[in-house]
């Protein structure tokens, strides 16, 4: 065989094995989603949107549980957006090369990457335990804690792929350094600090650890962010690990409607992203 | 603080620092004074000293990294935005010194417009993006603020072209377009100094010649200095050379004669394209 053919054989051989690789992760995927639609479609009804968790045997949907889910969600991000994008605008704005900038973004890192239920574990000595009881606000604060060093991270890598030139025309005409940042640098950034935004919104959309320490559960429909809050992952959890088949129907059906959330949040963070791509 | 060198009048020949140009009766708008720049070890610029005035346009030339573009930036103190970067000497404007640490930089800059190599237009509409320099300084009244933006981009021989799409983004129009969207904004200030880093470098042939015709209208209300790879540019565009290498300022005269007749043996090999 001469060279040709073995670079042909040795590039036919990597391209099967690539292909093979991809098609095994693929596999999962496509296992798990089909799994999700067929026993979670089947589930799906309009009285998940009208009734809350029932208990077992008898009729019910999870609207306490999206309900809990979307409120906790809507105060971390609420928490969570304003301080990321701050801090992450101090990291690549302010503190770029200075040692507390790295040291900042160091342990930012780690925070990127502890595992939530370390997380939840946190919130719950420092706020369950002083407060005596579960709470969605306490739930809330364990999303915007993981929600955090998402968008810090993702703010900062916006900010520094503004070109320098755009920073200094705005300071050759005069401008201040905050005014610079808030008008032309964000501006800049701001499809790629939104992307970020949505993708942290996904993130903390399905934790479950941290809630199960946090704001645990309710059966009843509750709108008091002083007490425990129903969610849809920790409903999931407790109805699928359960003995009984219409609890076991409700959590399918909880997946299904989280899975596809998170798809729509995926597609937007996507459709933003193109978009700053176009305008560019 | 030297104010003995008062503006406007022609610049003794005593005080003239070297290298100089050889008779110039003309108002001195900047006085650049025994310059020097450095960052970390670097020493970027050493000893430049020579005049820029009023009315004129001077053009810088050299080799990369002789150091013209860092002169530029340090006209407008805009290498601060770097820490770490060091300028010693004086830069007269108008016989005050801005490189004197107390100074509003701010309202220096305002005074001193510059336009770079690669065109920044802002991320939002043509009018906000000439909005932006002059709401920074006067809160105009939106009739007011409209004729500013327009006289604007007429100077800078854009507003036929733009006149029907004020509202969109500026980062629609084409390069040459862009570049002068950057005159324009950095006009609409009403600067008295305007610095430009190879404004034309990245544009086609027929948008340079557009700048090149738009500095020489700019040339009757300010003081142009301008940065240049491209020698036809100086010698067609400019009143007066500055040829410098390896941070050191090698000759400064009229445009003509550094083109026709270079006193210095380097400027010659430079200019008639012997090295470099």
């Amino acid at each position: 065989m001469g060279l040709y053919g073995r670079r042909r054989l040795a590039n036919y051989v990597m391209v099967s094995l690539s292909l093979a690789a991809t098609a095994f992760g693929l596999l999962f995927l496509v296992f798990v989603l089909g799994t999700l639609l067929k026993n979670g479609v089947g589930a799906l009804s309009v009285t998940l949107f009208t009734q809350a968790t029932p208990p077992p045997g008898s009729q019910g949907g999870l609207i306490n549980a999206i309900f809990g889910s979307l409120a906790m969600t809507v105060i971390a991000t609420l928490v969570g957006t304003p301080t990321g994008i701050l801090a992450g605008t101090f990291l690549a704005e302010y503190a770029h090369d200075s040692r507390l900038g790295e040291f900042v973004r160091f342990i930012n890192d780690i925070l990127l990457s502890a595992p939530s239920i370390i997380i939840g574990l946190f919130v719950y000595s420092i706020i369950v335990v002083p407060m005596g009881h579960f709470s969605a606000w306490a739930g809330s604060i364990a999303l915007a804690i993981i929600m955090i060093p998402v968008i810090v991270r993702t703010t900062e890598d916006m900010l520094s792929l503004v070109p320098n030139t755009l920073r200094e025309a705005a300071a050759a005409l005069g401008a201040p350094k905050w005014k610079i940042v808030v008008t032309v640098t964000y501006r800049s950034a701001l499809q790629g600090m939104l992307t970020g935004v949505l993708l942290a919104v996904a993130r903390i959309s399905g934790e479950t650890a941290p809630l199960l320490f946090t704001a645990l559960n309710n059966q009843f429909f509750s709108t008091d962010l002083n007490a425990p809050m129903a969610n849809l992952p920790v409903v999931i959890f407790q109805f699928a690990m359960s003995p009984y088949a219409d609890w076991q129907g409700l959590a399918w059906a909880g997946a299904l409607l989280i899975t596809a959330t998170i798809l729509c949040l995926n597609i937007g963070a996507r459709l933003l992203a193109s978009w700053s791509g176009l305008e560019r | 603080m030297s104010l003995s060198l008062a503006t406007r009048s022609p610049m003794p020949p005593e005080e003239a620092a070297e290298p100089t140009a050889a008779e110039s009766p003309l108002p001195v708008k900047v006085q650049i004074k025994d310059v020097g720049f450095r960052y970390g070890k670097f020493e970027a610029l050493k000893g430049i000293s020579l005049p820029l005035f009023d009315r004129r346009v001077t053009a810088f030339i050299g080799p990369s990294g002789c150091g013209k573009s860092t002169l530029l930036r340090i006209l407008n103190r805009i290498y601060e935005l770097y820490p770490g970067q060091v300028a010693t000497g004086e830069v007269l404007v108008d016989g005050m010194n801005i490189l004197s640490p107390g100074l509003d930089l701010n309202l220096v800059r305002a005074k001193i417009g510059m336009v770079f190599q690669k065109p920044t237009p802002f991320p939002m509409s043509i009018h906000d993006n000439i909005a932006f320099g002059i709401r920074l300084y006067e809160r105009l009244p939106k009739s007011e603020l409209d004729d500013r933006i327009e006289s604007a981009l007429r100077r800078a021989a854009l507003w036929e072209e733009v006149k029907d799409k004020l509202r969109q983004s500026g980062l629609g129009l084409s390069g040459g377009q862009q570049q002068r969207l950057c005159i324009a904004r950095a006009i609409a200030v009403e600067p008295e100094i305007l610095l430009l880093d190879e404004p034309a470098s990245a544009l086609d042939p027929i948008s340079t010649q557009r700048i090149e015709e738009l500095i020489a209208e700019l040339k009757s209300d300010y003081c142009i200095a301008i940065v240049t790879h491209n020698m036809q540019q100086a010698a067609r565009s400019s009143d007066y050379t500055a040829f410098m290498y390896l941070g050191e300022l090698i000759e400064f005269d009229v445009t003509e004669r550094i083109f026709t007749a270079p006193r210095v043996k380097r400027t010659e090999d430079y200019i008639t394209g012997r090295f470099g």
